[in-house]
């Protein structure tokens, strides 16, 4: 608790203190005949105690023609009670809407700080090595390039490549990979995540501000300012409703009793006109006390603010709530196909050979393709695995769309497609398997094939099924790869849908014509890993990116980047953020529905104060807790 | 110019009555107040004078809620 906290308490406390015996003994005093006006000092103690703060901030904003708020509102209604001789009420709403206030206020700091400890990545300092030692300074005065030394436990301060040293780190606050990734020399690291075995020497290649922690930290501290629907909605209709609600508690006051007095209809029930006043001016200062908003006001944004915080621990970035609500009614996801259901990176899946052994027959096509750089031949010549003697080859010669012709060991070796083989006169035989055939050929003889695919990414198929459960319609592929392969992968990780062989505009094309399709509330999302897929990701009703660590571009055009390549974080990701409005719709409906009721109840004249402060304060805090749920995301 | 400026305030209805203020002080082309990071992002007019333009922001969210602070 903060100074204003413990301050607030402690009024509270004592003004409860005193004021509950005096409640309970009140009409004793009245009957000893203690006048009037003396039990009225007694029970101001405790209100002014408690309440002269909301009444100093209403008359303040009176006199700054701000009057309609929620301390205008508490006042009146207590002085109302109060001048009216129900001294009791007029103490208790203000001691409990004091409660309330202090409930929300610590409530609203410990999710602030709960959300703040999960994303603790913000390095506080940095090693640097110089020539006469190590020294610690301050990650903003680190340039780009230097040498900085990480002990176990400390977090990277900026991202760099690692010269020296081996050890786990800990991405989880990053990631939301709780599994270690193992690092040495030679590989990137990253600011935010915790070194956690070995002593590593880093050479920096970021600044602070451009480092992964601060653009992280940034991007969330931002999202909260980008508000949703629903909070605007809010703030309009507190904007609104307020001064709605206290014209209407002067309607109730005034038009009843004057109603009834020129009429005389239901006057038999009163013993004077006095009485008439006194009940609906009553009637009039409890209407007042239900009307206060703070239970929306309140939980909407700190739902959302839950939420986001919940959702980046899980390493789902949302930019903003409003990204979150539209997350939530997405019903159809257009996917990029490499690097997002498949690897993107080539594989050699299946040998077919037939004179040779599968081992030679990998040798051969490696050798023969050693000096490329070609995604194919490094993919051959990291499924031989072993290192190459550039000796054993000679007379390479590349004929450009059929393959490669060379001597090794002293055969000829020609590697490449159908067209190759037919050139050379080697008869090949075709593959069932889809992907890209390589066939070879040895001395003339035709020696098998070789099938290079992109492999699936291990969680695709769960991901998709996930996604169709959480109630996504439309699962459809975007690729530039044939349609055989396109085919076989929807049909592999369970895709509604699939669009082959287009070119990155027709990307666009594709991505408008399913938008198109989406009527009513239903929202397209378009998941790709940022590299070229800019324009779709801003095209679509929500773009995801991701694996996105570390490309700017993504970051920049996406609307939700996910900082693994997890697919089964999109999955996440709309689960969140269903949680998320499902909890906000509830606590509109739920505090609106109460206040509804009691507001007919008490212009009835069925409810009392008492009824009346607690429903508020109740209704307050079970949203606000409600709201609180939004945080717990991890088992989801 | 875009600019982030701590802020101190106790309730949610304060925070919305300090953006309301801030949008309509001059020199402030758009603000946004996020009770939640207490956190006022504030984006200037071109050619405005940063320090001037948030001592007014400053005294006009005072007016609306003076149990508020704009950390300049």
């Amino acid at each position: 608790m903060n100074k204003k906290q413990k301050n607030l308490l402690i009024r509270i406390i004592i003004a409860a203190v005193f004021f509950v015996p005096l409640y309970l003994i009140s009409e004793e005093f009245i009957e000893t005949g203690l006048p009037n006006w003396a039990v009225f000092i007694l029970f101001l103690i405790p209100y002014l105690l408690v309440g002269y703060d909301i009444l100093r901030k209403a008359f303040k904003g009176i006199m700054n023609k701000q009057v309609f708020d929620e301390n205008f509102l508490m006042t009146v209604a207590t002085v109302g009670a109060i001048v009216l001789g129900e001294y009791g009420e007029g103490v208790a709403v203000m001691l409990l809407y004091q409660i309330g206030e202090l409930f929300q206020s610590y409530a609203v700091g410990k999710s602030r700080r709960n959300i703040s400890e999960l994303m603790d990545i913000r390095p506080d300092y940095a090693n640097i090595e110089t020539e006469d030692g190590i020294e610690k300074v301050d990650p903003d005065e680190v340039e780009v390039g230097s040498i900085i030394v990480i002990q176990p436990g400390e977090k990277v301060p900026l991202d760099g490549e690692i010269v020296e040293g081996n050890s786990a780190l800990n991405t989880s606050a990053l990631t939301g990979e709780s599994k270690p990734q193992d690092v040495a020399a030679g590989d990137q690291v990253l600011s935010g995540s915790i070194n956690m075995t070995g002593v590593l020497k880093v050479r920096t290649t970021t600044e602070f501000d451009e480092s992964t922690a601060s653009k992280i930290l940034d991007l969330v501290e931002n999202a909260a300012s980008r508000k949703s629907k629903s909070e605007n909605f809010i703030s309009k209709f507190a904007r609104y409703y307020t001064p709605l609600v206290c014209y209407a508690a002067l309607a109730l006051a005034l038009i009843p009793p004057i109603f009834m007095m020129i009429t005389k209809v239901g006057m038999a029930g009163y013993a004077s006109t006095g009485a008439v006043w006194r009940d609906w001016v009553l009637r009039a200062c409890t209407f007042l006390v239900i009307s206060c908003p703070c239970a929306v006001v309140i939980s909407i944004p700190l739902s959302f603010f839950a939420g986001l915080g919940g959702a980046s621990n899980q390493g789902v970035l949302v930019k903003g709530s409003n990204y979150l609500e539209t997350l939530s009614e997405v019903k159809t996801i257009a996917f990029d196909k490499t690097g997002t259901i498949t690897k993107g990176n080539f594989a050699v899946t299946a040998v077919h050979h037939s004179p040779l052994d599968e081992k030679k027959l990998l040798e051969y096509a490696a050798l023969a393709e050693y000096n490329s750089s070609h995604p194919i031949s490094l993919s051959l010549k990291q499924a031989y695995g072993k290192k190459i003697d550039p000796a054993r080859v000679k007379d390479v010669q590349e004929i450009s769309g059929h393959g490669i012709t060379a001597k090794v060991d002293d055969h000829d070796v020609a590697i490449g497609n159908e067209k190759l083989m037919k050139k050379i006169g080697v008869e090949s035989h075709p593959c069932h398997h889809v992907g890209t055939i390589i066939h070879v050929a040895v001395d003339n003889i035709y020696c098998g094939h070789i099938v290079i695919s992109d492999e699936l990414k291990e969680h695709s198929k769960e991901a998709m099924a996930e996604l169709k459960k959480a109630g996504v319609e439309k699962l459809v592929m975007l690729t530039g790869d044939a349609k055989s392969v396109a085919e076989k992968v929807a049909a592999e990780v369970g895709l509604t849908d699939f669009r082959a062989e287009l070119l990155p505009a027709d990307k666009v094309t594709a991505v408008e014509e399913l938008l198109k399709e989406c009527t009513g509330s239903r929202r397209l999302a378009f998941v790709g890993d940022g590299i070229n897929d800019a324009p779709v990701l801003s095209r679509a009703d929500i773009g995801i990116a991701m694996g996105a660590l570390g490309s700017d571009a993504a970051i920049e055009a996406a609307d939700v980047v996910l900082m693994d390549d997890d697919p089964m974080k999109i999955a996440k990701a709309i689960k969140i953020s269903r949680k998320c409005l499902r909890i906000v719709k509830q606590n509109i409906a739920f505090a609106l529905g109460v206040k509804v009721l009691c507001l007919i109840l008490a212009a009835v004249g069925v409810a009392n104060m008492w009824v009346a402060i607690i429903a508020d304060v109740g209704v307050m805090i079970l949203a606000v807790l409600n709201a609180i749920r939004c945080l717990f995301v991890k088992n989801l | 110019m875009k600019k982030s400026y701590k802020i101190d305030v106790d309730c949610a209805a304060c925070a919305e009555k300090m953006e309301v203020a801030a949008k309509e002080t001059e020199g402030v082309k758009d603000a946004t107040v996020s009770y939640m990071t207490l956190k006022m992002k504030v984006e200037f007019e071109d050619g405005a004078d940063v320090d001037t333009v948030m001592k007014n922001v400053r005294e006009n969210c005072k007016k609306v809620e003076d149990d508020c602070e704009v950390f300049i």
